[in-house]
């Protein structure tokens, strides 16, 4: 065992890099359900978003084009989903689900031209002189724009939900689409911009795998991430901060216990490589006693003759 | 993943009900671990299916459903195959031995071929390569190169045929260089890019300069490359998109001869069950192209021992080799039997760490 090969600072400074996908699926999916809808298709939205984003990336020679690109590109797919959930009422699990498919498939027809080249890098941001402050200058200081954004996007969503007309607008329509309605508000219209929102989350956030974390493209790369961000909204109990925590903890002990096995420690391996999930979910289903249940009209079909 | 395979089972069972038709046509279904498109393992596979398809063109049909959860999802699509008419069924990964086993009984007459297990039955045959002569050329290039001594491995399950690869090359490692150390780092996992990435960033901040890999995507070269001064090894494929560094070299899998082999015995009635097990010798096993980042003088080494291997002058485990404990396992010029190499599950003397159970 030999503990001092961790770096810690390299270590926290992955982990936050580590997390950041999660963090804008996870935040993205909050404000979907929020509003009263569950999209399934995360993982089908961030894929897309991680082939629009580095093709565009590719092509232009600009990293930040490519998120942009992904942003949009997961909110097209997610318009699909919106189409069907809003205007053709189909069921919301089957629909997200097979946008998973979906996004799955047309990502890897999309991708066939771009595999094996190497993606431009996105710089990180200069701080100048903070970079020097000894321990947190190089954890805080050394990333790109776009891990900056995803933790001021929490803040953002906090805030609009918490503070806002807005946010209290998008609550009502989750929490009782009827009640919204006869207050006359426009459930669909505000339930396809949460989607749309999503959409765009999700694939900023599968950019930052395929521009960022990996930096490449492979098939079905997402690998899964997608679910665990829509497993973290629900043992957040739906609020912001909970998901950048769980999200943090989760990328957290992922590189942990990557850190020590690379050092060698003693624990048995099997019981490392399960203890993200672990700690994850005993930490968030803790913090969740105090019962803050789903948005009450989520998953629910709405129309306005019910 | 597992909604792909029931969609794909789906789609399947539709076919089911229109595919009546051929029937003098021979099926032939793949069942794979990752996306075709994972440029390493799955990929060569299904290089194998298409050069199947372009051996026997319209006397062969190949079905293949890909992104396959290892466990009961598999015995599932292996299932549906079988309902599907599928005469013959290669089950591509590890982790897919005992599915593979239970759906054979249920169809005595599908011949099933399963890559790199050990249990066969008299319409399962086994077939794997041996990888760990590559590793052996691996360990040797990555023993004389590296600079800090420190040699990354990233190992997907601790099974025999990845452990195997282990041994390999730190032995050949430690030839060269007797300081080397291997840092191995398990990660649970065949496919995952997100997460082969991180272990080698891993891995490299922990001072490797050198990474090897046994899973099957390139997200290590990938991070290699982004890292800077870190030499890396192809894995199942050539991976030659990054060479001439990171990528130095490569073990390239080479399944086409056996799975054109073997749909033919299926179509002359001449299949049995069997246990192959190719190296570079055959051909199974090849050596992608050493590039010049890697020194001349090791380079010939290198090629040199691959010769060797090839001729079956040298065994890339002959004693003398002790276990890890410090116990005798090979004495001197004793060469390893393939009834241990198939169930190793044993460091050699000298490595670190435990075998996870």
């Amino acid at each position: 065992m030999d503990l001092s090969a961790i770096n810690p600072l390299l270590f926290v400074a992955g982990f936050l890099v580590a997390a950041t996908p999660l963090i804008f699926a996870a935040i993205g999916e909050l404000v979907v359900e929020k509003s009263g809808v569950l999209n399934l298709g995360v993982e089908g939205m961030m894929i897309t978003g991680a082939i629009c984003g580095f093709a565009t990336a590719v092509e232009t020679g600009s990293p930040l084009l490519g998120f942009a690109a992904a942003a949009a590109g997961g909110a097209v797919l997610s318009l699909l989903f919106a189409f069907l959930t809003q205007v053709a009422l189909a069921n919301q699990v089957a629909s997200g689900l097979s946008l998973t498919l979906f996004g799955l498939g047309l990502s890897a027809l999309i991708g066939q031209s771009y595999v094996g080249i190497k993606p431009p890098r996105l710089g990180d941001i200069d701080f100048g002189p903070l970079v020097d402050i000894p321990v947190i200058g190089p954890i805080l200081f050394t990333h790109d724009i776009i891990l900056y954004l995803g933790i001021a996007l929490v803040a953002g969503v906090w805030a609009v939900l918490k503070f806002t007309r807005a946010g209290l607008i998008l609550r009502a329509v989750g929490e009782s689409h009827d009640a919204a309605h006869a207050l006359g508000y426009k459930v669909k219209r505000i339930r396809t911009a949460a989607i749309l929102f999503g959409g765009a989350c999700a694939g900023l956030g599968g950019a930052y795998i395929s521009l960022i974390r990996v930096p490449q493209w492979t098939e079905g790369m997402t690998a899964g991430i997608g679910w665990i961000a829509l497993a973290l909204v629900v043992f957040a109990s739906w609020k912001p901060w909970r998901a950048l925590l769980g999200a943090y903890l989760f990328g957290g002990i992922t590189q942990l216990q990557l850190n020590l096995q690379g050092a060698g420690v003693a624990i048995p391996v099997e019981y490392l490589a399960m203890s993200p999930y672990i700690i994850t979910i005993i930490v968030l289903v803790v913090l969740s006693a105090d019962k803050s249940a789903a948005p009450a009209s989520l998953g629910r079909t709405f129309h306005a003759s019910n | 993943m597992k909604l792909t395979t029931l969609m794909t089972s789906a789609a399947l069972a539709l076919g089911l009900a229109s595919g009546a038709v051929a029937q003098d046509k021979t099926k032939v279904g793949f069942v794979f671990v990752g996306p075709v498109g994972d440029g390493g393992w799955t990929y060569e596979h299904n290089e194998g299916r298409l050069a199947v398809e372009e051996e026997f063109g319209d006397k062969v049909e190949t079905v293949f459903v890909e992104s396959v959860a290892e466990g009961p999802d598999s015995e599932r699509v292996m299932t549906q195959m079988a309902l599907d008419g599928a005469d013959l069924i290669f089950t591509t990964s590890f982790g897919y031995m005992d599915p593979t086993i239970n759906v054979a009984k249920k169809f005595p007459d599908v011949k099933f071929e399963h890559a790199t297990g050990y249990k066969r039955a008299d319409n399962v045959s086994t077939y794997s390569a041996r990888f760990y002569e590559g590793r052996a050329i691996q360990g040797h290039i990555a023993g004389s190169m590296t600079e800090s001594n420190i040699i990354g491995y990233i190992g997907s399950f601790p099974i025999p045929e990845v452990i195997r690869g282990i041994n390999s090359a730190y032995i050949h490692a430690k030839k060269v260089n007797p300081d080397v150390q291997f840092k191995i780092v398990w990660a649970y996992t065949w496919f995952d890019p997100a997460k082969e990435a991180d272990a080698a960033k891993v891995l490299i901040e922990q001072g490797a300069d050198v990474v090897l890999q046994h899973t099957d995507s390139t997200a290590p070269q990938a991070a290699a490359q982004e890292a800077g001064n870190v030499i890396t090894f192809g894995q199942a494929s050539d991976m030659a998109q990054y060479a001439p560094k990171p990528r130095v070299s490569s073990i390239i899998d080479n399944w086409a001869p056996y799975y054109i082999d073997r749909v033919k015995a299926v179509m002359d009635g001449t299949w049995e069950s069997q246990d192959t097990w190719d190296g570079i010798g055959p051909g199974m096993v090849g050596i992608g192209e050493i590039t010049d980042a890697v020194p001349a003088d090791v380079k010939a080494e290198a090629l040199e021992l691959k010769e060797k291997i090839a001729s079956g002058e040298y065994h890339p485990f002959t004693g003398p080799i002790n276990k890890q404990d410090g116990s005798a396992w090979l004495a001197e010029g004793e060469t390893a039997d393939d009834g241990t190499l198939a169930g190793m599950n044993f460091y050699v003397e000298g490595i670190e760490g435990t075998i996870p159970e």
